[in-house]
């Protein structure tokens, strides 16, 4: 083996850094589709509502269907505790100090499922806006999430997961006018990362748009696995 | 923060490729990093100082190469690179497109060794 001494050496590479984590995810989306699980990952910051709303729409799902949830806690959390109440399988990933859920996590998570009984499953990712947009978690359907409370303009601070996610959320709606939102504003907001994107209004508590999205998830279902039931 | 995991792939990828390659120490690693990754910059870069400790490319330079967003308008059938992220619309004709060919990468693309 000879080899340069002292000679500088360039190795071109070409390589996405977070290939393992990208790789596990394509395997887990094969997986789903091939059990036909539809998953949603669902992404926001703290206080968005996303546990009431995962809450409502796990008991209604689970009327008809086989549903269950992973939910990523950092230490001090958990949500998973209150997603319970839905009468769907839960289960809690806690992250630690981590704040995003990566692909590994999730296999982990459901090693000893039998995904062959399962329809839809829903990942709450970590309560945070920035960091889950890099990690694809092999899901079907990416939900970014925001609360009127939190004001209009605040998709646009975050363009990178906008831009990431197939749809959006907008809740606690039945506050709009109590917090003054400027709903065009908001959308303008989202169209500037994501042009056109669907946007579902709804409120856990008031029972506003719930069936709506919950249809919409449904119907999408069904696209994705219609090939295979031909 | 995320950047420190993203270091610690980085890092773990740099030298399963220096080790592949025989190199026995690592100068700089070539990173391009997607305006829409995810990941900002300063903090990556923070990061990668402590990822490298111990590994044969602690005391590498971490050289970023920021990639612009490119999109494919549908109107003009063409591909632009956009001055600023947002709005992601076409430069032209401003219709908004979903159509992002460059602007999300994390790429290791080049190692330079001894
Ligand atoms: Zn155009």
């Amino acid at each position: 083996m000879s080899q340069a001494i002292e000679q500088p050496r360039i190795v071109k590479i070409r390589e996405n850094v977070l290939k393992k984590n990208d790789i596990l995810a394509r395997e887990l989306r094969k997986r789903f589709q091939e059990q036909q699980v539809y998953v949603v990952n669902i992404v926001s910051s703290p206080g968005s509502g996303k546990t009431t709303l995962l809450t409502e729409v796990l008991a209604r799902l689970s009327q008809k269907f086989n549903v269950a949830a992973l939910v990523g806690d950092l230490a001090t959390e958990n949500d998973a505790h209150r997603l319970e109440q839905s009468g769907a399988k839960v289960k809690q990933i806690t992250t630690g100090t981590v704040c995003h859920l990566e692909a590994q996590m999730i296999e982990d998570s459901i090693k000893n499922w039998d995904l062959n009984q399962l329809d839809f499953l829903f990942i709450e990712n970590v309560g945070n806006l920035v960091c889950p947009s890099s990690y694809d978690l092999g899901e079907n359907l990416r939900v970014v999430l925001f609360s009127t409370t939190e004001g209009e303009d605040k998709p646009e601070k975050y363009p990178t997961i906008v831009n990431s996610a197939d749809i959006a959320i907008l809740t606690k709606i039945d506050l709009l006018e109590a917090v003054d939102f400027n709903k065009e504003s908001f959308y303008q907001s989202i169209y500037q990362s994501r042009p056109n994107m669907k946007v579902f209004e709804v409120s856990a508590k008031k029972d506003i748009g719930i069936n709506q999205w919950m249809d919409f998830l449904i119907e999408e279902k069904m696209k994705a696995f219609k090939k295979m039931e031909v | 923060m995320h950047e420190l995991s993203i270091a610690y792939s980085l890092v773990q990828l740099a030298v399963e490729t220096a080790e592949q390659n025989h190199l026995k120490k690592v100068e700089a690693l070539r990173l391009k990093l997607g305006v829409f990754s995810g990941v900002v910059k300063e903090a990556l870069e923070f990061s990668f100082d402590i990822a490298t400790e111990g590994t044969i490319i602690e005391g590498a330079r971490l050289i970023i190469d920021e990639i612009p967003l490119k999109i494919y308008c549908p109107q003009c059938e063409k591909e632009y690179v956009l001055k600023k992220p947002v709005p992601v619309k076409c430069p032209k004709c401003s219709i908004g497109t979903d159509q992002i060919l460059e602007g999300k990468e994390i790429e290791l693309y080049e190692l330079v060794g001894g």
